[in-house]
């Protein structure tokens, strides 16, 4: 299989995060459409790093997992703070940062 | 060779599958586990892309550890349904328009970028390529910075999430109950202070 195909697969996979995450008003949804887009761009680079028979990609790939678990907990703890607080878990309702 | 060209389409298959699951399931809780799916199809691409650990780490952490995660909050939180698109019908036809306008753009950025090994499988892989003893040395060597500056910022992380999900108001009672039985003669600087 070409490199070209991971590479528009990643592609599609992100569009439909970005789809996602234009579309979905859960917070939770808002996030896992997040962990697509981080995946496709993994993908990517993981395809890369197979072209050009380097494993820099693979490890940029790693470091792209560790922020998207930071994004996940920060995000989740955001939720769960919201939750707490009984403010509506909508992100079309939560139109200000303030606590 | 065959084999892997039919385990690639199997696996993008389900990776396609599991990220539409993702946007338009309903139900949150089957969007996590819909992205569940989604992780183990990336991580069989992974292992046809000869990234060994990449793969183990993905389904380990990935889909073991921080989708537990997102089901905890999902379980805790109360998946409500509700319904897929907002009310305003310009963000439902503007989304899907948008994300195919950037899956076109992509595309054409990746085809026409004119990379001569683009057609081919790839450059000859030395042996071990993409094995755990491959990425721990490039780990401790070329890329410590990043690595030290990642293992930093899961900690700020998990600081943070303990900071932003505990109770303020039950941590308070319990922290300021003790300590005023505890300072029968307190000095005037700290009752002010507390004051």
């Amino acid at each position: 299989v070409d490199v070209t195909w991971y590479l528009v697969l990643s592609a599609f996979i992100f569009a439909i995060g970005v789809a996602g995450v234009i579309t979905r008003r859960n917070p939770l949804v808002v996030l896992l459409c997040l962990e697509l887009m981080l995946n496709a761009g993994n993908l990517a680079l993981v395809a890369f790093s197979r072209m050009h028979g380097g494993e820099a990609g693979q490890v940029f790939a790693l470091i792209v997992m560790v922020i998207a678990a930071c994004e996940v907990v920060v995000g989740l703890g955001i939720i769960v703070a919201m939750y707490r607080n009984k403010l509506p878990i909508d992100i079309d309702e939560m139109s200000e940062l303030r606590g | 060779v065959w084999f892997e060209d039919v385990l690639f389409f199997i696996a993008a298959a389900g990776a396609l599958a599991g990220a539409l699951g993702v946007v338009l399931l309903q139900n949150p809780f089957y969007s996590v586990l819909s992205l569940v799916g989604h992780l183990l199809g990336l991580a069989v691409l992974f292992l046809l892309l000869h990234a060994e650990f990449l793969a183990a780490a993905q389904v380990v952490v990935y889909a073991g550890a921080v989708m537990v995660l997102y089901l905890f909050v999902v379980a805790y939180i109360g998946g409500a349904d509700e319904p897929l698109r907002p009310e305003s019908g310009g963000i439902a036809v503007f989304g899907p328009v948008f994300a195919l306008a950037v899956a076109i753009e992509l595309c054409i950025a990746f085809i026409s970028s004119g990379l001569q090994s683009l057609d081919t499988n790839g450059a000859e892989l030395g042996p071990g390529f993409g094995s755990p003893g491959r990425i721990g040395e490039l780990l401790l060597t070329d890329f410590l910075v990043p690595f030290e500056a990642a293992s930093f910022l899961l900690l700020v992380a998990a600081v943070g999430a303990v900071v932003l999900a505990r109770r303020r108001r039950g941590l308070e009672d319990e922290g300021t109950g003790p300590m005023r039985e505890r300072d029968e003669v307190p000095d005037t600087e700290t009752l002010e202070v507390r004051v």
